[in-house]
Formats: C-alpha cells, structure tokens, sequence
C-alpha cells in the first residue's frame, strides 16, 4: 500500500471542508479503503466533533510530532466503520508547533499503512493552510456557490498551482438548485466557467446535513440524503470509477414541476 | 414562471448574472494583479507608443485581458488608419 494524500482547503472559512474530509473518508472506507483524515487546523479542533470521536482523544497530531506517542497512538478508530482513523488536531497549542516539513514526514511514515489520507485544512493563506498542502498528492479546493467564496477559492488554486501541486479539483457544495432555477445562484456551469478547474463533485444545500453532524454520524452513510449521495459518487470517482454529476432536480418530481408551471412552485 | 416573466419586462440582469460578471472582472484582476485603473493606463500608454509609427482612431481599438482557462491573456486588436505624418 501507499496512501494517496489528498488536501481539502477554501481560502474562505465555512464552506464545508470539514463536512467533506469527514464524509469522503466515511465514503472511501465504506468502500473497502484504508482512510486517516487528519485535523490540521491547530488551535481549532474540529474534525472530531463532526466525526462524532472526541470523546476517544487521548493523543493528538502535535504530540505524534513531538514524538510524545507512536503515530499509532494518535489515530483514533472510528465508532461505525472500520479502516476509518482521525487524527485529531491540538486544541491548545501554538501554531507553529507543527510545520510542513513535519506534516511530510508523518505522512510518509503513515504512507505504507494506507490507502489515503484526506487532510483538512484550516481557512485562510498562513502557516495551516501551507502545512496541510505540503504533503498533498492532491488538493481539493472547496467553494460554495457565492462571490466571496468563489473569489477565495480562486486565490488559493493560484496558489495551490503556484506550488507546483498540479491543478486542484473542485467541490462544489451547498448548491440549491431551486436558486439556480430561478437565476438567483451561480450554477455550477458558472463557477466552473470562471475558475476553470475540473469539477469533482456538487454537493447539494441539504438539511441532513447538520442533523448528521449534530449527532456525529457521518451524512454519507445516510443512503436516503442527497448530500450523502454527493459525498458516495465523490469517493467513486477518487477511485477512479466514471459516475455522472448527481441530477439535483430529483427532488422535484412531477407535481412540483407542473405547480411550478401554474406559478405556484417556487418562491 | 413567474421568474421567467420578470425576466422578459425587466432590464435588471439576474443577481446570478450579476455575480458572475463582478467576479469575472474580480477575478481578472486579481490574476494579473491589475486594478481597472492600472488597465485603463496601460491602454492608454500602449496607444501613446503605438501612435509614433501607425496612425491609429482610439475610438476603434480593442484591448482586453481575456481567460483562456487559467491562463490570462491580453488581446488588442488595433485597426491602422493609415501611416503617421513624420515630419522630417
Ligand atoms: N451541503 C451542506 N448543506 C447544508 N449545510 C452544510 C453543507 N455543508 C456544510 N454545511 C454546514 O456548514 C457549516 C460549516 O461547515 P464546515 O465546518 O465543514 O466548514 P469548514 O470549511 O470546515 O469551516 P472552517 O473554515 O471554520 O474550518 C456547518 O454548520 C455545516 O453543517
Ligand atoms: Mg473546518
């Protein structure tokens, strides 16, 4: 085995890359693979609540680097599916604790072990975010439909490029489609238009989705959410399989469409 | 319907075309690291130059950054009204 290293940043805070490691790990392992996600936002731990594991930490990412645990030690077992691990992020550390040179070690060492590790980077252009894409095999920039967002993300793929990291895929997420409809949201033609990166995924608006995080369950395990859907076809095509873009308009079925048509559908 | 309706008896573009055209220009110059009034000089001292060997009519050239994927590129299309009158 060698791992692939695959990095999950935004530019923009809040755009979901914490939801996505957290889901396409769940989705990769539900498959068979062998998944670490690590936490790279220092100071701001986040990836295991949303995993549903904080209560297991006992080692984290800063103390495997400072070689107060084995590696091992730091990765912790998912509740529901097995070959998931977490490592979790320092919750009170200094920043500069950990740097991209260290990240490229202990993803080498973990390398072997693996089928991937998915990296979940912290907002922002500093010392996180350089550390999450050092060791990227490839990087994933995450955006919502939104001019502020889009901006971001087009400064990072500058700079993602820049560091010789290839061009980064695109995730598009929280896209609601009766907004597209109506020509009050950029459509995923037009975001992929103006930042011109190869789509991977569209990840719908989707209400599961804070449902599933505040139980700490994983939406992609959810086989009746769209969202959850997203997140299984993204994997997929991580692996290589060739599956459509997920048709967003399912939701509305027939009556919805003819109400629509009498002016009495979307609002 | 209702949307489509409004569309055709108004003149306002859609807020989705209006995001789209903000972030094209938003994104040009953050590219290339250009303000519009960076671009606007730059135009207006590229014709300064030109007009010492071609005669040129402003009012007929077009120069524009545009995408071509990633990548910037700036095109000028720069009609010659006729040679330059040089007094020698
Ligand atoms: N597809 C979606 N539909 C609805 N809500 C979503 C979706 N994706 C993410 N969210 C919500 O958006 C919020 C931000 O998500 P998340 O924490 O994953 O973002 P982030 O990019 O990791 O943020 P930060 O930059 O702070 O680390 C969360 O409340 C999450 O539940
Ligand atoms: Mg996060």
């Amino acid at each position: 085995m060698s791992a692939k290293v695959l990095t999950i940043t935004s530019g923009k805070g809040g755009v979901g890359k914490t939801t996505a490691t957290a889901n396409i790990g769940a989705a990769l392992a539900k498959r068979g693979q062998k998944v670490a996600c690590i936490d790279a936002d220092i100071g701001l731990r986040n990836l295991d609540v949303v995993m549903g594991l904080e209560n297991r930490i006992v080692y984290d990412l800063v103390d495997a680097v400072e070689g107060r645990c084995r590696l091992n030690q730091a990765m912790i077992k998912d509740k529901y599916i097995p070959g998931l691990y977490l490592i979790p992020s320092a919750q009170t550390r200094d920043k500069t604790a950990v740097s991209p040179s260290d990240m490229i070690r202990l993803c080498n060492e973990l390398r072997s072990d693996l089928d991937w590790i998915l990296i979940d980077s912290p907002a922002g252009i500093e010392r996180g975010f350089k550390n999450a894409i050092a060791p990227a095999d490839e990087v994933l920039v995450i955006t919502n439909p939104e001019v502020s967002a889009v901006r971001d993300a087009d400064r990072i793929i500058g700079i993602v490029e820049a560091e010789e990291k290839g061009s980064p895929r695109l995730l598009l997420n929280r896209l609601n489609p009766e907004m597209v409809k109506q020509n009050n949201m950029l459509s995923a033609d037009d975001v992929v238009d103006l930042l011109a990166i190869h789509l991977l995924g569209i990840i719908p608006e989707d209400k599961a989705v804070l449902i599933s995080t505040n139980k700490g369950t994983p939406i992609a395990l959810d086989e009746k959410s769209l969202a959850g859907q997203a997140y299984r076809n993204i994997a997929q095509r991580l692996l290589g399989e060739d599956v459509p873009l997920l048709d967003l308009d399912k939701g509305s079925g027939f009556f919805n469409r003819i109400s629509s048509v009498f002016g009495s559908g979307e609002k | 319907m209702d949307n489509f309706i409004k569309r055709i008896f108004s003149k306002e573009p859609s807020s989705a075309d209006q995001a789209k055209d903000r972030l094209r220009l938003v994104l040009i110059n953050d590219r290339t690291d250009l303000s519009s009034e960076a671009m606007e000089s730059l135009k207006d001292d590229l014709l300064d130059v030109l007009s010492r060997y071609i005669k040129i009519d402003p009012k007929s050239v077009r120069i524009d950054i545009t995408q071509e994927g990633r990548q910037q590129r700036l095109i000028a299309d720069i009609p010659i009204a006729g040679p330059v009158s040089r007094k020698y």
